[in-house]
C-alpha cells in the first residue's frame, strides 16, 4: 500500500510536528482523509459522542481511546480499582488477600480517596479516624495542579457536605466534583526535597492488554524544602510537584528543571538503601502501573483503531512504598529544557514505531504485535496473550533482554497468581 | 639490608608516635585494661593473652586498619634528616613556584576584601546567628547578593602558573629533537608509559571482571558480577581496609560502596565525630568569613546548575561551611607543597603572634571546588559521615589536583603523564591539535583538577573514583583523559579550531570509563 500517511494534530507541539515530518508524513486537514489524527482529549470525545462522532476506517489511528476518562478522571480510576479489588475478592483470588487490618496486601496502591460531595458522610467518618491526618483535594476534571488544595479541618470543606444549604454547590455536574485523598505526608525525600514520578505508560490494546513502559521516566522536584508543617500547607511550591506550578517558584532554574532521571534515582536509592529493596521497590511499580490497567480493561472501549500514552505520576513514601497518584491522558508535550525536549521528541518518535509499524498507513487489524527492534526506549511492561500462552515461560526469558529482564518473569509469575515468587 | 631495617624501624616509630595520639589508642587501652577480667586473660602469659583477645575481639583489625590508612596517606621520608620541607616538596623550583602562586591568591583575597570593604571574618550578631540555624537545612533558598564576588581563581588560571614552570637545572636546548615535549607542561618529571601503566594498574586487564563492564546487561550475572558480590559482603564483614582496598580495584558494587569507601579511608561513624561535626556546625553560625560567600558563588555556578547534583546543593553548603573552619585539616600541610595562608588581626600586620590561618582549614576555594563534594551525596546523606568521606578524600587525594609539586598524583605529573600519553602513542592527533591551535592540555585540564567530576556521569564517576581508592593514586585521571581523546580522535582530526575541538569533547556524558580505559591501556597496539 503506497502513499504517505497522512496526519492531522489539533496540538501544535514541536515534538510532534518533528515527528511526523522526518517520517515524511503528509499534514492534512481533519476534513480530509487522514491517517493518523493526534488529538487532545476534547477531540477524542467528539469523535466518539454520539452527536458528533463518525465512524473510523481501517486506515485510520488516534492516540486516545474513546472512553480513556476511566483511568484518567481521579474518581472514576479510584472507582475502577476499587471495584477491581472486590471482583478479585468474590473470585477468592490471592491477589485480593488482605492483612489483619483489612488491608490489602498487594493492592492497595492508590491513597484512601472519597468522592465529594457523593461520599462526603464516608469521609467524614474515616476523617475522624485520626483527625490530625491532612487531606489533599483535586478536581476531577483539571489538570496541572489547578484546584488543588490540602485541609485538615472538616470546616475547610463544609462546602461539600451534601447537606449543605449553600446554593453554590446545588449542581451535581461532574465539572465541580472533587476527590479527597489522603495527603502523603511522609513522602521520601531526597536532599531534604519532595518529588514524584513521571512515567510513561504505552497501551496498544486492553483486551488482551500489551502495555509498554518508556525506560526514561523522571522524577520531579519541588524547588522548596519539604516540611508538613502546617503552617505551610497552603504553600503549593512545598507540597505539589506539577511543573506547571513549580516553574513560576523563585529558585525554578531552567537548566536541570528540577528534573532527575530515573536511573538517577535508582542509583541513589541503591547506594544508600541497598539493592534489594531497591529491585523491590521498581517492581512494586511496575506492579501497581500493571494491575491499574486490569482494573479499567473490561470496562475500557478497546477500539482497534486506537493507542493511547499515558503519564502516570507515582510518589513514593519514606517506607519506599509507591503510591499511585494520578494517570494522565495527555502528558504534557511541553519542554522545560533543553534535555526535556529530546526525552518528549524521542518518547514521541518510539510510540509512532510501536503504533504505527513501519511508518506506512496502517491497518487497524494488525496484531498489534511490533518485532523487539523497534521498542526504542520502551520495554514490554505486560503482554497477556504472552503471559497466558503455553510456551510463555521460555519466550519471556528469551526476550529478557528486552523486556524486564528476571523482574518480568516474576511479574508473569504473578499474573498467574503465583505471589510467592514475587513478593 | 641495614638500611632496610632502620629505615623500616624510622616507618614504625613515626606511626606509632601518630598513633599515640589518637582516639584509637585510647579505646585499645580501655580494651586491655578490661580484658583483665576476662578468664582466659592470665597473668603468667598476659601479653600474648591480651594478643590474642585483641585478634579475636576485632580490635587488631582495627589498629592494621589504622596503620594501613596511615602508610597510605603519609609519605615516607627518604632520609631521616631530611628537612620537612622535603616531605612537602622535595624540589626547591616546584617549592618556589607554589608559594608564589599562593602570594598571588591571598593578594586577590585581599584586594577582593578591602574592595568590598568586607572583614574576612566576623562574628555574627545574635539574631543573625539564630535565622542560619534555623534555616541550616535550606541553605540554598537563602540568595544573599553575590554579584560582587567573583571565585578567587579558575582551574585555567592555575594552567597558566604550570605553563610557565621551569626547573631552572634543566638545559632543554633550543634544537628540536625526538626527546621535545611538544605540549605545554615543560618540566621533566618521570612519568609512566603504558607498559608501566598496564603494571601498575593490571586488575583492569582484559582478563580480569570489572564493574562497568562485566555488569551490564548483556552479561549474565553468574559469570562475574555474582561472585564479586558475594567477595565484596565478605570484605565488609571482615572490615579489613587493606582487602578493600584490593577488592575494590575491579569496581564496587552500588549497593556496597558507601560501606567499602568508609572502610578504605578507614572512617567509622563515633560520636566524638558526630560531635565534632557540629561543633564545627557552632563555628559557622557564630562566625561569618568571606570565604563563605565564595563557597556560596561555587555552588550556585556550579552544582546548582548541574543535572545530578542539583538536588543536594544544600548537603554541599552544610559540607563545605564545616570544612573551611575544621583546623585539624592543617594537618595535611605537612605533605602538601601548599602552606596555609596567614593573615593578620586588624592593625598587626606582620606580627607573627597575631597569625592566624585563613581560612581557619587553610584552604581557599577555588571555582569548581563544590563539585568535589557533589557526587559523595549520592552516597552518604547523613552530614557528619558526609563530611568526614569529604575531608579524608581532600586530605588524600584533591589537594593535590591544585598544588604544586613533583608527586607522581600531582596535577603537574598528570598534566605530563597526559600529554607524554598522548604525544607518545597519538602522535599524528597530538602534532594535529597542536597545529590548528587546540593544545590538548587546555581542553583535559578542567577535567583532571575537577577528578572528572561533572563531566561524567555519576555511576560512571563512582566506577573511575573506586580505581582512585584502589590503586591510591590519580594517574588514573590523565589515562582516562588520554583514552577520552582516542576515543574521539576521528572526529577531532578533522577539527580546524580551538573551539570545534572543545566543541567534540564538550560533552562526556554519554561515555563508559572502564571500556575507555581498558582499551586504551589494554588493547590498543602501541
Amino acid at each position: 500500500m503506497a502513499g504517505k500517511v497522512k496526519w492531522v494534530t489539533d496540538m501544535e507541539k514541536s515534538v510532534l510536528i518533528n515527528n511526523f515530518e522526518k517520517r515524511g508524513w503528509v499534514q492534512v486537514t481533519e476534513n480530509e482523509d487522514w491517517n493518523f489524527y493526534w488529538m487532545s482529549v476534547q477531540t477524542i470525545r467528539n469523535v466518539f459522542s454520539v452527536e458528533t462522532g463518525y465512524r473510523l476506517s481501517d486506515d485510520q489511528i488516534v492516540n486516545h481511546f474513546p472512553n480513556h476518562y476511566e483511568l484518567t478522571r481521579k474518581d472514576l480510576m479510584v472507582k475502577n480499582i476499587k471495584r477491581y479489588r472486590k471482583e478479585l475478592e468474590k473470585e477468592g483470588s490471592p491477589l485480593a488477600e488482605k492483612d489483619e487490618s483489612g488491608k490489602y496486601l498487594y493492592l492497595d496502591f492508590v491513597p484512601i480517596t472519597y468522592m465529594l460531595p457523593a461520599d462526603y458522610n464516608l469521609f467524614v467518618e474515616e476523617f475522624r479516624k485520626s483527625p490530625s491526618s491532612t487531606w489533599i483535594m483535586k478536581p476531577c476534571g483539571k489538570a496541572q495542579g489547578k484546584g488543588i488544595f490540602l485541609i485538615n479541618k472538616l470546616s475547610q470543606i463544609k462546602k461539600w457536605s451534601r447537606d449543605s444549604k449553600t446554593s453554590s454547590f446545588v449542581t451535581q455536574s461532574t465539572k465541580e466534583a472533587y476527590v479527597i485523598s489522603l495527603y502523603i505526608n511522609n513522602p521520601l525525600l531526597i536532599g531534604g526535597r519532595k518529588f514524584d514520578l513521571r512515567l510513561y505508560v504505552l497501551v496498544s490494546t486492553y483486551r488482551p492488554l500489551r502495555c509498554y513502559m518508556y525506560k526514561l521516566g523522571f522524577c520531579r522536584f519541588c524547588t522548596v524544602k519539604y516540611t508538613p508543617s502546617t503552617s505551610e500547607l497552603d504553600n503549593m511550591f512545598v507540597h505539589l510537584t506539577n511543573v506547571a506550578i513549580q516553574k513560576h517558584g523563585e529558585d525554578y532554574n531552567h537548566i536541570h528543571g528540577g528534573k532527575w532521571t530515573v536511573s538517577n534515582l535508582r542509583l541513589y536509592l541503591e547506594s544508600t538503601r541497598g539493592k534489594e529493596v531497591t529491585s523491590r521497590l521498581f517492581d512494586e511499580i511496575h506492579w501497581i502501573i500493571v494491575q491499574s490497567l486490569k482494573a479499567v480493561a473490561p470496562v475500557m472501549n478497546n477500539d482497534k483503531h486506537c493507542f493511547e500514552c499515558y503519564g502516570y505520576d507515582i510518589i513514593i513514601d519514606d517506607k519506599l512504598k509507591p503510591w499511585l497518584i494520578e494517570v494522565n491522558a495527555s502528558p504534557s508535550l511541553t519542554s522545560s529544557t533543553a534535555n526535556d525536549r529530546i526525552l518528549k521528541y524521542n518518547l514521541i518518535n518510539d510510540t509512532l514505531n510501536i503504533a504505527v509499524p513501519n511508518g506506512e498507513i496502517p491497518d487497524c487489524k494488525w496484531n498489534k504485535s511490533p518485532p523487539k527492534e523497534v521498542l526504542g526506549n520502551y520495554e514490554i511492561l505486560y503482554d497477556e496473550e504472552l503471559a497466558q500462552g503455553d510456551g510463555a515461560d521460555r519466550e519471556l526469558r528469551s526476550r529478557s533482554g528486552q523486556s524486564l529482564g528476571p523482574k518480568a518473569s516474576r511479574l508473569r509469575d504473578a499474573g498467574r497468581t503465583v505471589l510467592t515468587t514475587w513478593k | 639490608m641495614l638500611q632496610e631495617e632502620s629505615d623500616l624501624s624510622l616507618i614504625i616509630a613515626q606511626i606509632v608516635q601518630k598513633l599515640k595520639g589518637s582516639n584509637l589508642y585510647a579505646q585499645l587501652e580501655r580494651q586491655a585494661w578490661a580484658s583483665l577480667q576476662r578468664p582466659e586473660i592470665k597473668l603468667e602469659s598476659l601479653k600474648e593473652d591480651i594478643k590474642e583477645f585483641f585478634k579475636i575481639s576485632g580490635w587488631e583489625k582495627k589498629l592494621q586498619n589504622a596503620v594501613y590508612s596511615e602508610l597510605s596517606v603519609f609519605p615516607l621520608p627518604s632520609h631521616p634528616a631530611a628537612p620537612p620541607e622535603h616531605l612537602k616538596e622535595p624540589l626547591v623550583y616546584m617549592r618556589k613556584a607554589q608559594g608564589s602562586w599562593e602570594k598571588r591568591i591571598l593578594k586577590s583575597l585581599n584586594s577582593m576584601c578591602t574592595e568590598l570593604s568586607i572583614p574576612l571574618a566576623r562574628k555574627r550578631p545574635v539574631g543573625e546567628q539564630k535565622e542560619l540555624l534555623n534555616k541550616w537545612n535550606e541553605m540554598g533558598t537563602d540568595e544573599p547578593d553575590l554579584s560582587l564576588f567573583r571565585p578567587v581563581y579558575a582551574p585555567k588560571d592555575f594552567l597558566e602558573v604550570l605553563i610557565n614552570l621551569r626547573n631552572p637545572n634543566y638545559e632543554n636546548g633550543d634544537s628540536l629533537s625526538f626527546r621535545t615535549h611538544l605540549g605545554l607542561i615543560q618540566v621533566p618529571l618521570k612519568v609512566k608509559d603504558i607498559p608501566e601503566l598496564k603494571e601498575l594498574f593490571v586488575e583492569l586487564g582484559l582478563t580480569t571482571g570489572q564493574l562497568g563492564i562485566d555488569d551490564s546487561t548483556q552479561v549474565p550475572p553468574e559469570l562475574f558480577e555474582n561472585e564479586h558480590v558475594r567477595i565484596g559482603q565478605k570484605v565488609l564483614t571482615e572490615q579489613d581496609s587493606a582487602a578493600a582496598q584490593q577488592y575494590i580495584r575491579q569496581g564496587s558494587p552500588t549497593a556496597l560502596r558507601a560501606e567499602l569507601w568508609a572502610l578504605i579511608l578507614n572512617i567509622s561513624s563515633h560520636p566524638e565525630d558526630i560531635l565534632y561535626y557540629e561543633q564545627l556546625k557552632t563555628n559557622v553560625i557564630q562566625h561569618d568569613l568571606l570565604v563563605d560567600s565564595l563557597i556560596y558563588k561555587d555552588v550556585k555556578l556550579t552544582a546548582s546548575n548541574d543535572d545530578y547534583y542539583f538536588v543536594f546543593e544544600d548537603y554541599l553548603y552544610q559540607v563545605l561551611l564545616c570544612f573551611s573552619r575544621d583546623t585539624s585539616v592543617l594537618s595535611h600541610f605537612a605533605y602538601n607543597s601548599a602552606s596555609p595562608p596567614k593573615s593578620y588581626i586588624r592593625g598587626k600586620l606582620g606580627l607573627e603572634e597575631y597569625a592566624v590561618f585563613y581560612p581557619p582549614n587553610g584552604v581557599i576555594p577555588f571555582h569548581g571546588f563544590s563539585m568535589y563534594v557533589a557526587p559523595l551525596c549520592f552516597l552518604y546523606h547523613e552530614p557528619s559521615k558526609l563530611y568526614q568521606i569529604f575531608r579524608e578524600m581532600y586530605v588524600r587525594f584533591f589537594f593535590r589536583l591544585h598544588s604544586i609539586s613533583s608527586h607522581p598524583s600531582g596535577i603537574v605529573s598528570l598534566c605530563l603523564l597526559f600529554e607524554t600519553l598522548l604525544q607518545t602513542y597519538l602522535p599524528q592527533l597530538f602534532y594535529h591539535l597542536r597545529e590548528i591551535g587546540a593544545q590538548p592540555l587546555r581542553i583535559s585540564f578542567k577535567w583532571m583538577v575537577r577528578a572528572f567530576s561533572g563531566y561524567l556521569a555519576t555511576d560512571q564517576l563512582l566506577l573511575l573514583w573506586d580505581r582512585i581508592l584502589g590503586y591510591n593514586s590519580l594517574e588514573i585521571l590523565a589515562v582516562l583523559a588520554a583514552a577520552v581523546f582516542a576515543f574521539r580522535a576521528v572526529n577531532l582530526m578533522e577539527v580546524t579550531s580551538l573551539a570545534a575541538a572543545e566543541a567534540v569533547l564538550a560533552d562526556l556524558s554519554t561515555l563508559k570509563v572502564m571500556p575507555l580505559l581498558q582499551i586504551f591501556l589494554f588493547a590498543t597496539v602501541t
